[in-house]
């Protein structure tokens, strides 16, 4: 058989599907860059966000998903019997072998009867989860599919990844696109075997190849997924009101948007990296979760997420008149950026247990 | 380790779920299948809202043993929305910012881990001030 020259490689679900409900979640301890520097670098040190997000001493991935997937349930106005799937993607799941998905799926009041299961691929499991939910519905297997990516990132004691490695996120419920707020108008995702960052079981810390994670990295699988699915769907930056990608810092979302043609207003929204810091496997999706508490119907919006090792999973959305109720049903992201207790290095050594070992 | 006695208590833990009694509606929390407002069998189950006020607290330094984490906290009695009292910690707030009356609502956290990072984590309700945000 011949191979079609220009293939059409997005992904629009068979049966239209969007997003039903969103919650967000940010712990209210944040850690100032300049208290890392001060303990590192003697006070000096260009740092890539203002301060970071850090989680109290009774939080992980399955308490803050539980809020986030409440207020997706709030806003989707549906009991969550109705739920078919729940799925958290993370890379902090507080047990290696249990998993978050159904202490989460317990703590909603979701059915037995349900897919549950945790997803990892570093910072784009809950975008994957988020795949998987809109081919869950659209396959007809189920109403609704709960996709959450939640994380308390780790970063090792005087790492450039201490100013960043934070916790955050956000649940997405996918629905028929009759009921939605936001309609999937098409996914595309692009992965490939990229070693830029890992950590191996049992580490407590991962590893990072420097500034292999940039180009090769970063840059190459957003703008793969970006380009190739705007292009499928036949739409431009100029076409599209909004775009969020994954932000390990501030610097690295602002390039990319300008190299996939995005000026600096279609980001601001959605870049949270300044004041909550990178909440990894959070980070798109808490990036569009801020954007759809302000957008307005009919807005495009694009989202590229990226998890190291490596992928990205690209998705256009396009807003319903059914968003502007549901926005205030629940807290939006910025009441959760507003709620903020600036600690110091004393204190984030003790909530996030460093002299455990 | 008393892992039967955790599994067994994880809905009211996790979301409030206590009973209604089907004869004098009065609201019942922990569930406890006999109504203490009328002696009735009660077994219909009703998730409380979560919303409540605090009735009296006290401050903890001396944490019990699996609590010490979060020491020093505030343990406080909360009078749910729909009536009944029960025992809880406060969290995300400040000591010197708690009064009796401050509005509180329900979030599910980490009570405890039993046995450092070996035996499971203990999940169930605190409260914290109610977050109002721009609603």
């Amino acid at each position: 058989m011949e191979k079609p020259e220009t293939p059409i490689l997005a992904h629009k679900p068979a049966r239209p599907v969007g997003i039903v409900g969103y919650g967000a979640y940010v712990p209210r301890y944040r850690l100032p860059a300049r208290e890392v520097a001060r303990i590192w670098k003697g006070g000096k040190d260009e740092a890539p966000v203002r301060e970071k997000s850090v989680p109290g001493a009774d939080e992980d991935v399955i308490t803050m998903s539980i809020e986030a997937a409440r207020n997706a349930l709030a806003r989707a106005r549906i009991h969550a019997h109705e739920i078919r799937a729940v799925w958290v993607g993370s890379e902090s799941h507080p047990y290696a072998v249990k998993p978050s998905s159904t202490v989460v799926a317990e703590a909603i009041g979701a059915p037995v009867s349900i897919q549950a299961g945790d997803w990892e691929f570093a910072c784009k499991a809950g975008t994957e989860a988020m795949v998987a939910a809109i081919a869950m519905v659209a396959a007809g297997m189920g109403r609704y599919a709960l996709a959450i990516g939640m994380d308390t990132a780790q970063g090792r004691p005087g790492d450039a990844l201490e100013y960043t490695a934070a916790a955050g996120g956000a649940a997405y419920i996918l629905g028929p696109a009759e009921e939605s707020l936001a309609v999937v108008e098409g996914t595309y995702s692009y992965v490939t075997d990229t070693p830029d960052f890992w950590r191996r079981a049992h580490e407590r810390y991962p590893q990072h190849g420097q500034r292999f994670t940039g180009d090769p990295a970063y840059f190459k699988h957003i703008t793969e997924a970006g380009k190739q699915l705007m292009k499928d769907l036949g739409v431009t930056a100029a076409d599209i009101q909004y775009a969020v990608f994954h932000q390990p810092n501030t610097k690295f979302p602002q390039r990319v948007a300008k190299m996939l043609g995005f000026t600096p207003e279609q980001i601001q929204p959605g870049l949270l990296s300044p004041v909550i810091g990178n909440t990894y496997a959070g980070a798109a999706m808490i990036g569009l979760s801020a954007v759809l508490d302000c957008a307005k119907p009919g807005d495009r919006i694009l989202v590229v997420s990226f998890g190291s090792g490596a992928g990205s999973d690209a998705f256009l959305f396009r807003t319903t008149e059914a968003l502007v109720e549901r926005q205030r049903l629940a807290l939006q992201t910025q009441d959760y950026i507003a709620r903020r207790t600036e600690i110091d290095y004393g204190m984030y050594v003790r909530l996030r247990g460093k002299l455990a070992d | 380790m008393e892992i039967p006695r955790h599994w067994r208590l994880k809905k009211q833990r996790y979301s409030l779920q206590g009973e209604i009694c089907p004869h004098c509606e009065g609201k019942i929390f922990p569930p406890r299948d006999v109504c203490p407002h009328c002696g009735n069998d009660a077994r219909t189950t009703f998730t409380f809202s979560g919303r409540g006020k605090v009735y009296s607290f006290t401050h903890v330094t001396e944490a019990p043993a699996g609590f010490e984490e979060t020491a020093p906290y505030t343990v406080a009695l909360v009078q749910l929305e729909e009536g009944p009292v029960v025992t809880a910690q406060l969290t995300d707030v400040e000591a010197d910012e708690v009064e009796i009356g401050m509005p509180v609502e329900m979030v599910t956290r980490k009570i405890r881990s039993d046995g450092n990072e070996r035996g499971i984590i203990i999940y169930g309700y605190k409260f914290r001030p109610v977050l109002d945000g721009a609603r």
